[in-house]
């Protein structure tokens, strides 16, 4: 992992809706091979900020750069929707072979070959990409979402709850995944996250989001000695899970 | 992964005669390139067996990786040898990860689109449809006895807000239709029959017709477009979104909550709208006939009082509760047939809408024979 290289910088953002502030002067930076969790409250603007950085909400000032990558990269960033967002006319397979269908001109053989190695690389089986969305357990989903966001081997993968609504076990096996594949494909995670499971076991860094900023950023460890109140509030109750997983 | 290089790096496949390797790979090995790659992978097909030197490459991303494995699988993998030479440790990684993809051909599926297949697959539908829609107006059924039993188990609310939408609501488009219609053949009457001078008959023509046929026809096709295909839209997503298991897990029944006001509704303002469909019908042909035809209105009613009885407007509002009751059972069905997804619910409105107008136009015809043994 490069720690000196930033994937993407963020300076001075703000976003609001009307009148209402939702991000105030918010500064970040993720470094380039890195996996960053980002916490924060209810409503107090962590979709809003993954959805800025992905171009789907306008900024009102600041801005937001791409220091480590080119034009082309930047397109061929990945995100795993919240709902896993998969298409519900196309089949697994074809939901993964979407982007690569658009992307570039692939023979339907190596199609079928790519879509089914992705599948296999998020741990399902060739036999699962026939299943439609509505077939597929809430885990599932899940995997086929990561799976089309891999498809173009994005440089940048944002991730928005990747863990939510799955059981332990399974929320396990995921971030397990995660890790596993960003190490072998080495690309960069911003992920949003309430699982503290998954804030301790893959990321590299936290960053906690409150008021509209970074209240504190770090490796896991610094943003638990955090002072700032939310931030220990946030943490407080479940401290002593903390130390039980060895933190 | 670097994309801008990959652009620049044209990727490279050399078959080498002698030495460890067989092959030897340059460039960026990337989606960018798949084209191109894909037809060296191609050229090289007959190649020795032997190792792949891949110290050239520049940049490899999965796709690359899998078409080097694909390769090492063509040209057999050597007992005790690395099969990538001059792998940096990065592509080390991905070339071992896509060793063990793809290792199970896919289930063969059934040949699709066979004509036997299709013919069975239609017919299967068809009574499938068929012992649905059976259902649907046994369970309706029940559902309405239930009611009679306990009258107080009535859903009067649901019922009139339904019957304000699908009837109220829907007056001023349907008056404007039929109004259309009516003056439509009006004209066209009076156009073709000025030619043997029997204008007058045209009063007849758009009395009986309208009264008869036209006027129910219209309103149930529009009801059918307007009201059926809400109600599918409705019942289908609330199956999607489990709203129907969750009322059957309070112990209600979804037909007689969430059915049987909407048929009723439905069964309440067909005749209605049909009627007050049939004058806007009459007063567009009176228009026409005033305007275009010079009769005036006086001698129009006169005329229309001669040539249409009761008979003829009871044989069109007979039939309306019939067609409304086939509309709101067919909506109901293809309601309940929503699967998951959001095509399924686009598919099935639309089945909705032309099964319900196809059964409509099939019950006029019936009826029109029925009428006519009767002597009606």
């Amino acid at each position: 992992m490069d720690a000196e290289v930033i994937a993407v910088h963020v300076k001075d953002l703000v976003v609001g809706f009307g009148d209402r502030i939702v991000l105030d002067h918010l500064s970040l930076d993720i470094r380039k091979g890195e996996i960053l969790g980002l916490v924060g409250a209810s409503g107090g603007g962590k979709s809003v900020l993954l959805r800025t950085l992905i171009a789907l909400l306008p900024k009102q000032s600041g801005e937001i750069t791409f220091p480590a990558s080119d034009n082309e990269e930047i397109v061929r960033r990945g995100v795993l929707f919240q709902q896993g967002a998969l298409f519900s006319a196309l089949n697994a397979r074809q939901n993964v072979q979407f982007p690569l269908r658009e992307a570039a001109h692939l023979s339907p053989d190596l199609l079928d070959e790519i879509a089914n190695a992705k599948l296999e690389m998020v741990g399902l089986s060739i036999d699962d990409g026939d299943k439609f969305p509505s077939e597929l357990s809430g885990g599932m989903t899940k995997r086929v979402a990561l799976a089309r966001a891999l498809a173009l081997d994005p440089a940048l993968l944002f991730l928005d709850e990747p863990t939510s609504g799955l059981d332990p076990i399974a929320a396990g096996e995921f971030d397990a995944l995660i890790r596993t594949l960003q190490r072998t494909l080495g690309f960069t995670v911003f992920m949003i996250t309430h699982d503290l499971h998954s804030l301790a076991a893959v990321c590299d860094r936290v960053a906690a989001l409150a008021d509209g900023r970074i209240a504190a950023i770090g490796p896991l460890t610094d943003v638990l000695a955090s002072t700032h109140p939310w931030v220990k509030a946030y943490f407080h109750g479940t401290r002593a899970e903390m130390l039980h997983l060895g933190i | 992964m670097d994309w801008s290089r990959g652009l620049i790096d044209l990727p490279s496949l050399i078959a080498i005669d002698d030495g460890p390797c067989s092959l030897q790979a340059g460039g960026a090995w990337t989606l960018g390139n798949v084209e191109r790659l894909e037809r060296l992978c191609q050229s090289v097909s007959h190649g020795r067996p032997g190792a792949i030197d891949v110290s050239g490459v520049t940049a490899l991303d999965t796709v690359g990786a899998w078409l080097f494995e694909k390769l090492a699988r063509q040209h057999g993998r050597p007992s005790g040898e690395a099969d990538f030479l001059g792998a940096s440790a990065d592509y080390a990684g991905l070339l071992a990860e896509v060793r063990g993809l793809n290792r199970r051909k896919p289930a063969e599926k059934p040949r699709p689109f066979a004509l036997m297949d299709v013919a069975i697959k239609t017919a299967r539908g068809f009574a499938a449809d068929s012992l649905a829609f059976l259902n649907m107006l046994g369970a309706v059924g029940t559902a309405f006895l239930g009611v009679l039993r306990h009258p107080a188990s009535f859903r009067l609310t649901s019922t009139v807000y339904q019957l304000g939408r699908v009837g109220w609501q829907a007056i001023p488009i349907m008056a404007l239709i039929t109004f259309l219609i009516g003056a439509i053949i009006a004209q066209q009457g009076i156009f073709h029959f000025r030619k043997f001078g029997a204008e007058s008959y045209v009063v007849d023509m758009v009395g009986i017709l309208v009264l008869r046929e036209i006027g129910v026809l219209i309103v149930a096709i529009m009801v059918a477009g307007r009201s059926g295909s809400a109600y599918t839209a409705e019942l289908g997503s609330m199956k999607m979104r489990e709203e129907i298991d969750a009322l059957r897990t309070m112990g209600l029944d979804p037909i007689s909550v969430l059915i049987l006001p909407r048929l009723l509704a439905l069964i309440i303002a067909l005749p209605i709208l049909a009627f007050l469909g049939s004058m806007a019908a009459l007063y567009g042909g009176g228009f026409i006939a005033w305007l275009y035809g010079g009769m005036s209105p006086a001698i129009f009613v006169a005329r229309l009082r001669e040539a249409v009885s009761v008979t003829h407007f009871e044989v069109g509002l007979l039939k309306a509760p019939f067609m409304a009751l086939v509309i709101g059972l067919v909506a109901a069905c293809e309601g309940f047939k929503v699967k998951g997804s959001a095509e399924s619910l686009g598919r099935m409105t639309t089945a909705s809408v032309v099964k319900s107008i196809f059964l409509v136009i099939v019950l006029d015809g019936l009826f029109a024979v029925f009428f006519a043994s009767i002597g009606m």
